[in-house]
């Protein structure tokens, strides 16, 4: 069998390429990391996705994949072994694809629109990204993770909600996951920050709050009435 | 047991004429049932009470949302016949890629370019042209955007097509002249039975937005 070579364009910073490490990492695929600083993307990264410009990109043996969702189901349809990332059932795969693009298109843009804001405004973005998180929880509601019993896709298309929430609220001082009101989130949150392989991952901390207060300063600068 | 498939829909929904083409290509015996947008019914907030759209395929009374998250179950449960992915995973990668940035891109574009005045107008028609010469250019020579077969992709921007006498119209443009390779495709796919069954008459899309 031919040498495998795969190559992840990755930020140090975005959640998305994340997924794709997580997913990588639990199938125990070696894999090589291409670090962008997407202030200044480099040639490469603009050869393998020209259309959007951006990370995640996975290379495999010189043929290039983009938008995270669609790497994590490349991932595993081409390394069979498992963890199975996604169940056998197509109602449950159905479903587990349901929530993950609920998660990109509703949750995160939510959870981004409370904290870019301030007073009247953040008020007012909390009710939407509040209702999207009881979604959450009430999908939760009995399980340890999202796909079931181990983590799976649809806890890979979330896994940013526990490190980011807790850095937007200590950026913005305010809280938006009230854990008594979501105990099962709250919960999973936890498990999936500390778990093998996961855990080892995130980015470093105190850099993400020096950024993160940034974004938010500036884009509450750009709201500034003048 | 007989499976039972019910889809809720709207007639000139290029997002459930997707699946329509999707259930026909392999055969799939359904029922279908017409909402009204203005009305919703009953059954419609019941099945997908989260974004409360159709289209809404109900399958043994349980339901699946998002049209490109039907075709791929449609596809999964109905595998013996017509597949409408491509097996080798990094061909199914590219079709997922591309169907999603027509779901991306086209459907904003377009509305925009139908719905806006002056210079927000303006702006959509160029974005509108540059989205559609990116799709021609990853058509290319081929006959359909997966290749030799009629696939997820096409199926996912074929819809469209039906659509186009109303961009035409109120955006005073000709998509043929910017974009011939795209009204070729789009004329290949409809000489197939379960696209010409599917995509209404675009006269009377138009018709039925001035109407409503």
């Amino acid at each position: 069998m031919m040498a495998e070579e795969v190559k992840l364009f990755r930020s140090w910073s975005s959640p998305f390429p994340l997924r794709v490490i997580w997913a990588l990492e639990l199938k125990g695929i070696p894999y090589e990391v291409i670090l962008e600083d997407l202030s200044n993307k480099s040639s490469l990264l603009l050869h393998y996705n020209p259309i959007h410009k951006k990370v995640p990109v996975l290379v495999h043996n010189g043929k290039s994949i983009a938008e995270s969702l669609v790497i994590l189901e490349y991932v595993e349809e081409t390394w069979k072994q498992t963890p199975s990332l996604l169940p056998e059932d197509p109602y449950e795969r159905a479903m587990e694809r349901f929530w993950a693009k609920f998660g990109d298109d509703k949750v995160l843009p939510s959870l981004w629109n409370v904290f870019i804001k301030q007073g009247k405004d953040q008020e007012e973005a909390m009710v939407p990204a509040q209702e999207n998180l009881t979604y959450l929880e009430e999908l939760l509601r009995g399980k340890n993770f999202f796909s079931g019993e181990r983590i799976g896709f649809l806890d890979l298309a979330f896994g940013w909600l526990a490190n980011m929430v807790s850095v937007f609220e200590e950026v913005m001082g305010a809280t938006v996951l009230d854990n008594q009101k979501l105990p099962s989130l709250s919960a999973w949150m936890k498990n999936f920050m500390d778990a093998p392989i996961i855990k080892e991952s995130w980015p470093p901390r105190d850099k993400l709050i020096t950024k993160h207060q940034a974004l938010r300063q500036a884009h509450i600068e750009k709201e500034a009435p003048k | 047991m007989v499976d039972e498939v019910v889809l809720l829909d709207l007639w000139a929904s290029m997002f459930g004429m997707r699946v329509r083409i999707a259930l026909a290509e392999k055969g799939v015996k359904y029922e279908y049932m017409e909402d009204d947008w203005r009305n919703k019914s009953d059954l419609l907030l019941k099945m997908n009470p989260l974004h409360k759209k159709v289209p809404v395929l109900i399958h043994n009374g349980k339901p699946v949302c998002e049209s490109l998250i039907i075709v791929q179950y449609i596809d999964e449960v109905w595998k013996d016949k017509s597949p409408l992915l491509p097996s080798d995973p990094y061909q199914r990668a590219q079709a997922r890629f591309w169907a999603d940035f027509v779901d991306n891109k086209v459907y904003g574009v377009s509305r925009r370019v139908w719905a806006t005045k002056g210079e927000e107008q303006e702006a959509a028609k160029q974005e509108f042209f540059e989205i559609f010469k990116i799709l021609e250019g990853e058509l290319g020579d081929k006959p359909y955007f997966g290749g030799e077969t009629f696939g997820f992709v096409d199926i996912a921007l074929v819809t469209f097509y039906s659509w186009f006498y109303v961009y035409e119209t109120f955006g005073k443009f000709s998509i043929e002249a910017e974009c011939p390779t795209i009204i070729a495709w789009a004329k290949r796919c409809m000489q197939k039975e379960s696209v010409a069954k599917t995509l209404p008459d675009q006269k009377k899309v138009l018709e039925s937005l001035l109407s409503s």
